[in-house]
């Protein structure tokens, strides 16, 4: 894998969150919520469905406005879409119509196709470049996707469980991906996930969001690479995962925007253990 | 069914340790395998020549009663006597002006209908201003039958052109509208939301999203209107028309000539075949990167 990336001379961005909340109509999905990102940090927001982990993405993406609060990033305040920050989605949302080159250089001007075929080489793609997204896997389709995120430079890349979906192989494969990338690149990177273990994996610092609070804020000091086998890494996870799992679920309420939908149908959601 | 079956199983047992073991005998394997393959060949032809029997058959019964005088031409034409007639007219150069005129009349007919069709649907499917102001009395519109307005037609336009047009256009209208709209309002709204947060403009979001999106949506309208096209063109031709397949045929039935009426007939069928034949074509190039349209 190249480390020479074609970003690498931008640096991440600071991110300050003051009193945010998120109203949708009656319901409230964040309260209040306080959040200060250094530079280039990489910082994993983890919490069970529906606690308002992905609307707090959202907001920082500029897809929604916030009820109350602000969100300053680099400075400046967030009113809306911004050029510097990118967003990888849970689907990956390819343009089925265009090919794989195609959807990595979309919103680019034509001079620059050239670096999106370099972006798609270091995520392993540059053969598949002239293929049509539908013959990609899963994997290969957030690896396309992620390209098409990184191709802009982001200096703020907003990650909405872009794993989800993937096996539990392919995930370690795209954990080691991220990872090289946004060591290479720099930027501050927001990643929202069910898995606390890919929150270990990937994060500076793992936050986790309860009724629309955060209620714990833990930095991961493990030196990188990381490996899952190492007994600071198992700690570390299980003391995560026992705090995320310490307050029974409430009534799952629906968020448009987090599925909230039960993992089986007729198990009721505090049968299941979440995040693992 | 099951003796081919059996056969094909059995058959490459003898075979293989003679291509391997014997040296005495080297010819006989791939003798033995070369007839295979030919009866192979043989039963490929066979399965795609079935369909055809019936058919062929029928027309055959219908040429031999016809020559031996059960059928009278009056009620049908011999299918040679089709031929001919189909021949004598190509050869005259006859048969390529009624083809000509018929097809320019489908054609302009859909152009305006359909280009009518493509931007309103276009407009009340991007916008909800124009869906509210619009949409309900297109739907209303769309209940009357377009071969309802005939007398109204001609009324207005005479029995020119003009109402041969009008005819068409407003029956291509509807399949394309409704399809355009359904598929503008059917684009992923999560693809449009991550255009919108990579920084593609209103023009780019409608050209690289939504319109590919909607499509297919919009090429099965297309279908329904050529179908449509040549059944309303019919009608439209026999209204009194200098030239074209309805001409042609209107003409022949003054004459009885049942074997030029036929021609005609096929001339529609052909014709209709060749549009769908078309759209088809452009639902493979345009739609490629769709699994369910990739060739096989």
């Amino acid at each position: 894998m190249t480390t020479n990336s074609v970003t690498s001379e931008r640096r991440g961005e600071p991110l300050v969150l003051r009193d945010l909340s998120k109203r949708f109509g009656e319901r409230e999905v964040l309260r209040n919520t306080q959040l200060r990102v250094e530079p280039g940090q990489f910082i994993a927001i983890v919490g069970r469905s529906g606690c308002g982990k992905s609307t707090l993405l959202r907001l920082v993406a500029g897809l929604e406005t916030a009820s109350a609060g602000s969100i300053t990033v680099n400075d400046k305040l967030r009113t809306g879409l911004s050029d510097d920050t990118r967003i990888m989605f849970q689907d990956a949302r390819l343009l089925p119509w265009k090919r794989v080159i195609d959807n990595v250089a979309l919103g680019l001007p034509k001079d620059r196709r050239a670096d999106a075929l370099k972006v798609l080489d270091q995520v392993g793609l540059a053969d598949r470049a002239n293929d049509w997204p539908a013959r990609l896997s899963g994997g290969q389709r957030q690896r396309v996707s992620l390209a098409r995120a990184l191709v802009h430079s982001p200096r703020l890349l907003l990650l909405d469980e872009p794993l989800g979906a993937l096996d539990a192989l392919t995930r370690i494969e795209m954990h080691r991906l991220i990872e090289d990338l946004w060591r290479a690149s720099g930027f501050t990177a927001l990643l929202v996930t069910h898995d606390v273990q890919e929150a270990v994996a990937l994060a500076d610092r793992v936050i986790l969001i309860e009724d629309g609070r955060i209620a714990l804020d833990e930095t991961i000091a493990l030196a990188r690479p990381r490996s899952q086998g190492d007994a600071a890494f198992a700690a570390l996870e299980k003391r995560i995962l026992d705090r995320v799992l310490q307050k029974p679920a409430r009534e799952t309420f629906t968020n448009p925007h987090d599925d909230a939908q039960p993992l089986w149908p007729g198990v009721p959601a505090h049968g299941l253990r979440w995040a693992v | 069914m099951t003796h081919p079956l059996q056969e094909l199983q059995t058959t490459p047992t003898p075979v293989l340790p003679g291509s391997a073991g014997s040296p005495l005998l080297p010819g006989t394997a791939r003798t033995l395998q070369a007839l295979q393959q030919l009866a192979g060949f043989a039963r490929q032809v066979w399965q795609r020549l079935l369909p055809w029997l019936v058919p062929v058959g029928l027309i055959a019964l219908w040429q031999i009663a016809s020559s031996l005088g059960w059928l009278s031409t009056r009620v049908l034409p011999a299918p040679l006597e089709v031929i001919t007639a189909f021949w004598t007219l190509t050869a005259s150069g006859e048969l390529w002006t009624h083809v000509q005129v018929s097809a320019a009349r489908a054609l302009s007919g859909l152009a305006v209908g359909g280009g009518l069709g493509l931007v309103l649907g276009l407009l009340t499917g991007s916008s909800r201003l124009a869906e509210t102001l619009l949409d309900s009395t297109i739907q209303m519109v769309r209940n009357i039958p377009a071969l309802a307005l005939i007398p109204l037609v001609i009324l207005w336009f005479g029995i020119d052109e003009t109402a041969k047009l009008f005819l068409i256009a407003v029956s291509v209208f509807f399949p394309i509208y409704l399809n355009t709209f359904h598929g503008i309002r059917g684009v992923d709204p999560g693809l449009i939301e991550m255009g919108r947060t990579y920084g593609l403009n209103r023009w780019q979001l409608y050209t690289q999203i939504i319109l590919p999106g909607a499509l297919s949506s919009i090429l099965v309208g297309l279908r329904f209107s050529l179908g449509l096209m040549w059944v309303i063109l019919i009608v439209a031709e026999t209204i009194s028309a200098q030239a074209g397949i309805g001409y042609l045929t209107m003409n022949a039935r003054e004459f009885l000539q049942t074997d030029i009426v036929l021609v005609g007939i096929l001339l529609y069928a052909l014709l209709g075949k060749l549009a769908d034949v078309f759209a088809k074509g452009l639902e493979r190039y345009w739609l490629r990167w769709h699994p369910g349209y990739q060739a096989v």
